[in-house]
C-alpha cells in the first residue's frame, strides 16, 4: 500500500449531500468519499492505493479534475485497487455530483 | 549443343498418383480406420512437402494435427506449414519434434510465446505473417499445399463432406489443394448415410477419418456483458453518437472485445433513443456475436455474413434465417474468405481495438516475447484502393480526407481503446514494441497490425480524434496525444495546439458531443449478463458452460 496526499486550488463547490460516497473497493476500481473541509478554495485529497509508484499520474489526474470542476472546500478520501485514470476520472465526477445533491 | 530432355508437364499428378498408390498398397480405401491414421499420413506425406493444417479462431483439425505430430520425424521432416492459425500445442509440437521447420501463417494467439522462443532458437523459419485473405491468396499463387488436413462435421460413404455452421477456411484450402495435384484428408465428427447438404464434393476429397472426438471449437467471440465497464459504456456512447450517427454507417465489421460488445449492447437502448434504428448498423460482416442478439431482436439488423460460427449460437442462427446465411438444411454456412472480402470491399467501417498505438497512429498487438500475428484485422482495418462503389459514409469520409472535390471515398477505420490497459500499461507509446520484436525476429518489417495512414478515428475515454481532418503530421500527432489521456505521451501534448484542434472539431470531448460521462452506466446495456442474452434469444442461445453461472 502507498498513501499519497495532495492539495489543489479549486473554485468552491456547493454542498448538499455531505459526505458523499461513490464506487467500491474492488480490483481495477476505487472508492471515493467526499466530505466538507475547512479551506473553501482548496481540494485536499488523500489516496490509499495498492499500486505503488504512480504519484505523478495521480497528481495529473486530480489536477485536471480540480481545474475542470469546482471542488473547493472538500476533503476527498480515496481507497484504490489499481483503477485506471479513466475510471478515476469518471468516479470523481460521479462523487462530486453526489456531493452537490446527486442531480446530474 | 545437347538437346534438352523432354519436359514432364504432369509431375504433380504423377506425384499424387504415387502417394495414392502407396496408400492403396497398405490397404487403405477412402475411409481410414482411426487407429491407422499415422500409417496413412506417413504414406502420403513426403519430406519437404507444403502442408496446410486447417485451424482458425474457431474450428480446429485437432485430431489430424496431433496425429501428424506423432508421425516419425525420420519419415516426415522439413515440412513447410501453411495455416491460418497456430493455436494448438500440437501445432508447435510439429516444430519442436523436427517434423516441420518453416511456417507461413496469420495468427498464433495462445502459442505466441512458444513460437517466439522457437524463432530465437532458430528451430523455425517464419516465411511471413499474413492476413487471412493474403494467405488464402497465396494458396492459389506460390504457397499451394501438397497436402491439406481439414476438419468437417460429417462425411458420407463416397466422401462428400458436410461442414456445418463452421465452414470457415475449408472451401479455400480444399479448392487450392485438390486442383493442383494435392491430397485432401478430412477428419469428421460423424459418418452419415445422407448429408444435410454437400459443402465439399467427394471427388475433391481423398481420405476421411472419423475422429475419436468432435473437432475442437473455441468460443472466441463470446463476451460476457457482466464484465463490461462504465468506461466502455462511455466510449460506446461516443462512438455511436460521434461516428456511427454522423456518417450514417450501415455496413460494418466489429473486432472482438468488450469495447465493441458494449456498442452492440447499446444499439437497442442508447442508439434507439437517438432515433438511429434503420439508419445505422443494418448490414454486418461479423461472427455471430452473442452480444448482437438484442440488436437483432430489436430489429436493428438486416443481414449478417459470418467468417465462422460461435459455440451455442447454432439454434438461434437457424431460427433467424432472414438475418444469417443458411442452407436449405437450415444450418448456417460461414466462409472466411468471402466474409473477409465483404469486410474489405463492402463495409464502410471497421472498428476494433489494439494493445499499442504510436504517434503516427500505427497500431500493434505484438508485445515483447510473443509473436501473435494479425488474423483478419489488417484486411478489415484498411482503406481498399480497389473500391469503386459509393455510399454516403464512404463519400463523407472521403470529402473530409481529400477535400470537397475528392474523386474517391474513404473507409472509416476506427481504433477504440482505453488509454491504459490492465496493470497501468499505456496503450499510447512513442515507439511500438513491434520494432524491438522485428529485430529479435530478424524480420524484414515490424509486425504492425493497422497502419496509421489507414486509421480515420481514435476513440478513447477522453474523446474522439478525427485523423481525416488533420492536414499535417504535426496535427495528427497532437490529435493522437490529445485523446491519449494521462499516459506519458498524452501528458506531453501541446495544450494550445490540442485546444485549436478541438475548436476545429478534430478532437472532440464527451461534452462536445453532448454526452455527460456521469450518465455512462451499465443500466444502458440491453443485456447485463449472459443469462440476459439467453432471455433475449427466447432460449435459443445455448451458452457454453464456462459462461453459465446459473
Amino acid at each position: 500500500m502507498e498513501t499519497l496526499d495532495f492539495r489543489f486550488d479549486s473554485k468552491p463547490v456547493p454542498r448538499a449531500a455531505d459526505p458523499a460516497l461513490c464506487g467500491v473497493v474492488g480490483s481495477g476500481n476505487l472508492e471515493i468519499l467526499v466530505k466538507s473541509g475547512i479551506e473553501p478554495e482548496a481540494c485536499r485529497v488523500r489516496i490509499k492505493t495498492s499500486a505503488r509508484g504512480f504519484g505523478e499520474t495521480w497528481r495529473a489526474v486530480l489536477d485536471s479534475f480540480a481545474t475542470s470542476h469546482p471542488a473547493g472546500g472538500t476533503v476527498i478520501a480515496i481507497n484504490d485497487m489499481g483503477a485506471t485514470p479513466a475510471v478515476v476520472t469518471l468516479r470523481l465526477a460521479q462523487a462530486l455530483a453526489e456531493y452537490q445533491g446527486g442531480g446530474l | 549443343m545437347n538437346a534438352s530432355l523432354p519436359r514432364n508437364w504432369d509431375t504433380l499428378r504423377q506425384s499424387r498418383g504415387r502417394r495414392l498408390e502407396r496408400a492403396a498398397s497398405l490397404g487403405f480405401g477412402k475411409e481410414i480406420p482411426v487407429d491407422r491414421i499415422i500409417d496413412l499420413l506417413e504414406a502420403v506425406i513426403q519430406p519437404g512437402d507444403r502442408v496446410c493444417l486447417e485451424g482458425n479462431n474457431q474450428k480446429q483439425a485437432d485430431f489430424l494435427s496431433e496425429s501428424l505430430a506423432d508421425c516419425s520425424p525420420e519419415r516426415i521432416n522439413h515440412l513447410s506449414m501453411v495455416q491460418s492459425v497456430l493455436a494448438l500445442p500440437s501445432h508447435v509440437d510439429l516444430f519442436e519434434r523436427g517434423l516441420a521447420n518453416r511456417l507461413d501463417f496469420s495468427f498464433s494467439g495462445p502459442q505466441g510465446a512458444r513460437l517466439a522462443k522457437l524463432v530465437q532458437e532458430q528451430r523455425i523459419e517464419i516465411g511471413a505473417i499474413h492476413t487471412y485473405l493474403e494467405l488464402f491468396g497465396r494458396y492459389f499463387m506460390d504457397l499451394t499445399p501438397n497436402v491439406a488436413l481439414i476438419a468437417a462435421q460429417a462425411a458420407d460413404a463416397e466422401g462428400n463432406l458436410y461442414l456445418g455452421p463452421n465452414t470457415e477456411d475449408t472451401p479455400a484450402i480444399v479448392e487450392a489443394t485438390a486442383f493442383k495435384g494435392g491430397i485432401v484428408i478430412a477428419q469428421v465428427n460423424e459418418r452419415l448415410d445422407k448429408l444435410p447438404r454437400v459443402d465439399v464434393p467427394a471427388d475433391w476429397v481423398d481420405f476421411t477419418v472419423l475422429a475419436p472426438k468432435p473437432n475442437y471449437i473455441e468460443p472466441l467471440f463470446t463476451r460476457d456483458p457482466a464484465q463490461i465497464t462504465e468506461v466502455q459504456v462511455l466510449m460506446a456512447m461516443m462512438a455511436i453518437k460521434g461516428i456511427y450517427a454522423e456518417y450514417g454507417v450501415t455496413r460494418l465489421n466489429h473486432g472482438i472485445g468488450f469495447d465493441t460488445a458494449a456498442i452492440e449492447l447499446l444499439l437497442p437502448t442508447y442508439a434507439a433513443d437517438l432515433g438511429l434504428k434503420g439508419k445505422i448498423c443494418t448490414h454486418w460482416a461479423l461472427n455471430p456475436h452473442p452480444t448482437l442478439i438484442p440488436a437483432i431482436e430489436s430489429g436493428f439488423v438486416e443481414s449478417v455474413h459470418c467468417f465462422g460460427s460461435e459455440v451455442g449460437m447454432d439454434a438461434y442462427i437457424s431460427a433467424r434465417s432472414d438475418v444469417f446465411f443458411t442452407g436449405a438444411d437450415g444450418s448456417m454456412r460461414s466462409n472466411r474468405a468471402f466474409s473477409q472480402t465483404a469486410g474489405l470491399y463492402a463495409c464502410d467501417m471497421f472498428i476494433g481495438s489494439t494493445l499499442q498505438m504510436d504517434m503516427a497512429g500505427n497500431s500493434s498487438t505484438a508485445t515483447l516475447g510473443r509473436i501473435t500475428g494479425f488474423g483478419g484485422a489488417p484486411n478489415m482495418g484498411s482503406d481498399p484502393h480497389g473500391r469503386r462503389h459509393a455510399s454516403p459514409a464512404w463519400l463523407k469520409a472521403g470529402r473530409e480526407a481529400y477535400g470537397a472535390n475528392a474523386i474517391r471515398g474513404r473507409k472509416l477505420v476506427v481504433q477504440m481503446v482505453e488509454t491504459f490497459r490492465e496493470h497501468m500499461a499505456p496503450v499510447f507509446v512513442e515507439e511500438l514494441d513491434a520494432w524491438k520484436l522485428q529485430k529479435s525476429m530478424g524480420a524484414e518489417l515490424p509486425p504492425i497490425m493497422i497502419y496509421g495512414d489507414d486509421v480515420s478515428h481514435i476513440v478513447t475515454e477522453e474523446g474522439i480524434a478525427n485523423l481525416l481532418l488533420c492536414r499535417s503530421p504535426e496535427e495528427r500527432e497532437q490529435a493522437i496525444r490529445g485523446v491519449a489521456g494521462f499516459t506519458p505521451v498524452g501528458m506531453a501534448r501541446d495544450k494550445a495546439m490540442v485546444e485549436n484542434l478541438r475548436d476545429r472539431g478534430i478532437v472532440r470531448r464527451p461534452e462536445d458531443l453532448g454526452i455527460d460521462p456521469r450518465l455512462a452506466t451499465r443500466d444502458l446495456l440491453a443485456a447485463r449478463s449472459v443469462k440476459d442474452l439467453v432471455r433475449w434469444s427466447g432460449g435459443l442461445y445455448a451458452p457454453p458452460s464456462r459462461f453459465r453461472n446459473w
